[in-house]
């Protein structure tokens, strides 16, 4: 035996990679319901997916606190009993806002689906939003956010997408501690009567399904007001910011910096998004990326640097981001811009892009492990308003991009002007 | 109920296996029984500092992570105070390639002084990320070495100060490689689309040639019982003042673990539990409380934290964490709570057990606490608990006597 020498192996680009198709149906109100029914677990999962997103909303944060005090009392049940009724069955129901939508997830063992359904059902229809609620909601919100301001990689966080899309687009705004103070459950009432009971919903299941779900979902929400979603958002143009350097100094004790750059990129819908998918992994999509080789493993100015495509449906941004050692912090930043420059200027070689191509169809291979995860890429998929033909040719794309077309995209794209720079002490 | 097999090659190395034909992967997970509480006092954070070290190259082959991603894998590995674990996921027909890897590294690394250098830098930036950078990032630095007096769960897995892994060896490094890295100190265990005879002759051919090694014996010194209250009181320039309470509690082998487990459940599993609604939401003292335990293989903690609400007095809200302990004390919990509780850890249970990553996983460290079998064992012994029981463990557990008291003070 020569331990020098690798096993042989099956390339990974060889592999016939199927994403399993989702059942469909319609619900009465004509609510679309997807779902994957495979796995060995008796568990299911349910999310309820309403356009109810900070796109929506009249004043920062109102979707937020909408969307997470549907489960702080409905006209039959106080915020303790809610939670009672989901836990007292080991289920866990969550609920998060987003850009374009807000949803409401479930958890659980199928065989106590059809005792929860009730409970969501009566967040989604008879959610009272009380007045003691809101004001425990605000006073934890905010002492919640005064810690997170006092770390660089938060404040880093917020501020980049300001620049890139500006405060005022739904990518770029944030919350302010005075935002909290508006919310008033009126206006909570309100946007939850337009775009809860009145909105636009869809329906993602999977796990081990009972046979009955169809009907249980019907009985439960085919005959809510509820109608299906245009999957579509009106426009809002980004205001990006004029300057494109910015230090920030935030914590005068700050041992080490964030570090964010970032640059406008087109949606999903665009013909380059498949491939720089690649570009990015090369750049610094994985552990064996050159941001990562070069920054962490050779030099060792942080714990990790990362570079990736936000996923956001209209329009999104390239970024890097990483926490670098305080007097690290313009080394890191050269290195970065070293590394794009490196990718303009040379192609990568067949060694490199083929353990990239590779290590992607490993990783999409492992990805596609049980129903959940399944879904998780449907979901995305149907969001973004693309087909199962968006999967087949990410997988095209990781198989057959070539050196030169990389190379010209990241001539196009990893231009350091194009970059937003920030640093946050 | 997980079905799998166990062998073990001569030199002491233990392989589990556990097929999944549903998947088109394969798991390799390599455990190893040594964490930071192995370490020498001096030098704490170096078994941590080490698992870097096992990715800078082996004796036979220079990279770890490279032939892994063109075998379409990815992999990674954790430090905690008892264990080490490494782990990766590659399509099944190339698992070959994680036995080379796993094995070459067994056998011995590299002992690459670059990699020492790089990575000593890497994990004083993790340091400084996680422990230095953030609000609130030394309260277990401080508490830890509170808690306890003697076991080394007195330090955190990361170190209890940057200059231990800064002055880290070669010396160091091959000293450790050769006390704890030996096949009798490791579990494997094989998962996924894989056959137990593949797995088996895979294992001789790759495993079997590594001597086997002087065998570790574990003797580190236990924690004794504390005998009166403790507490320390910390500045710091964070926006809110914090309350964090400690008591000791079982091994995870001990079966009263599982009542304390429960136990913790009932105290905070979610916003029906008594700690958020009555301190949170009725009495509005916190803003966010939980209480759990370390989970850790030598008897551990039973933790209450809390975020207070701005303006009201610690000790306060310290009294009102003591009343509610208190009405446990003294009225137990109702059948309807124990269910909840019950129900929750099945549920639990289930979810985890959905992917093969953590199948395996669970083995590793079944395997590692003496009995792989309690994978399918433990939820009985979760069922087995009751009322009395909570209520028994209760006045042990939360006796002021075994309880440690922080108070993390806002500077202004």
């Amino acid at each position: 035996m020569n331990r020098k020498e690798a096993p042989v192996i099956i390339d990974a680009v060889d592999f016939k990679l199927n994403l399993k198709p989702y059942e469909y149906f319609t619900l009465d109100n004509g609510v679309p319901v997807y779902t994957i029914d495979a796995g060995a677990q008796e568990v299911v999962q349910i999310e309820w997916v309403f356009y109810a997103g900070n796109w929506n909303e009249e004043k920062r944060g109102l979707a937020g606190a909408t969307n997470f005090m549907l489960k702080n009392g409905t006209t039959h049940r106080t915020a303790f009993q809610i939670n009672e009724d989901f836990e007292y069955y080991g289920a866990y129901s969550n609920r998060a806002c987003y850009n374009e939508t807000a949803t409401v997830t479930l958890h659980t063992l199928s065989k106590h689906l059809d005792k929860l359904l009730p409970v969501v059902n009566d967040m989604l229809t008879n959610a009272t939003f009380p007045e003691e609620e809101l004001e425990i909601f605000k006073q934890n919100s905010k002492q919640r956010l005064k810690v997170n301001l006092q770390k660089c990689e938060f404040v880093a966080g917020r501020l980049i997408d300001a620049y890139v899309y500006g405060e005022d687009h739904p990518y770029g705004k944030y919350t302010h501690l005075e935002d909290l103070d508006g919310l008033t459950t009126d206006l909570m009432r309100s946007f939850y009567k337009k775009y809860y009971l009145n909105g636009q919903c869809a329906i993602f299941v999977s796990g081990k399904l009972p046979s009955d779900i169809q009907q249980q979902l019907n009985e439960q929400f085919g005959k809510l007001s509820i109608t299906k979603p245009s999957f579509k958002n009106t426009l809002i143009q980004p205001a990006p910011s004029e300057q494109k350097k910015y230090r920030i100094e935030n914590d005068p004790k700050a041992v080490q910096g964030a570090i964010r750059l970032a640059a406008e990129f087109p949606n999903r819908h665009h013909a380059d998004f498949k491939k720089v998918m690649v570009l990015n992994n090369i750049f610094g999509g994985f552990f064996g990326s050159r941001l990562m080789s070069n920054i962490r493993e050779d030099k060792g100015y942080t714990y990790g640097i990362h570079s990736y495509i936000q996923n956001h449906i209209q329009q999104s941004a390239w970024l890097v981001s990483t926490e670098a050692g305080k007097d690290v912090c313009d080394a890191t930043l050269e290195e970065i811009y070293k590394e794009m420059k490196t990718l303009r200027e040379q192609p990568v070689d067949e060694e490199e892009l083929s353990l990239v191509r590779n290590y992607m169809m490993g990783s999409i291979l492992g990805d596609l492990d049980g129903p959940f995860q399944i879904m998780a890429k449907w979901k995305n998929i149907i969001l973004n308003n693309l087909d199962e033909k968006y999967f087949y040719e990410s997988v095209d794309a990781i198989r057959n991009t070539s050196a030169e077309e990389l190379q010209a995209l990241a001539q196009k794209y990893l231009q350091p002007e194009n970059f937003y720079e920030l640093i946050v002490y | 109920m997980i079905k799998f097999e166990k062998f073990t090659l001569d030199n002491g190395l233990r392989v589990l296996v556990h097929e999944d034909k549903s998947t088109p992967m394969a798991v390799v997970n390599v455990m190893y029984d040594v964490g930071a509480r192995d370490e020498d006092p001096g030098k704490t954070g170096f078994a941590h500092l080490f698992e870097h070290l096992m990715f800078g190259g082996s004796i036979n082959i220079p990279s770890y992570d490279e032939p892994l991603q063109v075998a379409g894998g990815e992999n990674n590995a954790y430090t905690t105070n008892d264990l080490t674990n490494y782990y990766c996921q590659l399509p099944a027909e190339n698992v070959e390639t994680a036995f080379w890897l796993e094995s070459d590294r067994m056998l011995s690394l590299a002992f690459s002084k670059k990699s020492l250098e790089v990575q000593r830098k890497v994990v004083s930036e993790e340091f400084k990320e996680h422990y230095i950078n953030k609000p609130y990032g030394d309260v277990w630095h401080k508490l830890r070495e509170v808690v306890y007096t003697s076991h080394p769960y007195r330090w955190m897995t990361i170190g209890k100060e940057l200059k231990h892994v800064e002055d880290a060896t070669l010396e160091d490094v091959k000293s450790f490689f050769h006390k704890h890295y030996t096949p009798s100190n490791a579990i494997l265990v094989v998962a996924g689309n894989v056959e137990l005879a593949q797995v088996k002759e895979l294992a001789e051919k790759w495993f079997g040639p590594i001597p086997a090694g002087e065998k570790y014996r574990r003797n580190i010194p236990q924690e004794p019982p504390q005998t009166a209250p403790r507490f320390l009181e910390v500045k710091a320039d964070v926006p809110l003042d914090a309350l964090y309470k400690c008591w000791h509690i079982y091994p995870r082998v001990d079966d009263r673990y599982y009542t304390a487990d429960l136990m913790a459940d009932v105290l905070s599993g979610g916003g029906s539990s008594r700690l958020y609604q009555s301190l949170v939401k009725e009495q509005k003292l916190f803003s966010n409380i939980e209480c759990y335990h370390m989970g850790s293989i030598d008897a551990g903690i039973m933790v209450i934290e809390g975020k207070l609400v701005k303006g009201i007095d610690i000790k306060l809200a310290d009294e009102a964490v003591k009343k509610e302990l208190q009405l446990l004390q003294e009225q137990g919990i109702t059948t309807n709570e124990l269910q909840k509780v019950k129900n929750k850890t099945e549920s639990a249970m289930a979810f985890e057990d959905m992917s093969v990553m953590n199948r395996a996983q669970s083995l590793a460290n079944y395997e590692l606490l003496g009995d792989a079998d309690l994978i399918n064992s433990e939820l009985g012994k979760y069922q087995a608990v009751t009322a009395a029981d909570i209520l028994e463990q209760s006045k042990i557990i939360f006796s002021e006597n075994n309880c440690t008291t922080m108070y993390y003070r806002a500077l202004n």
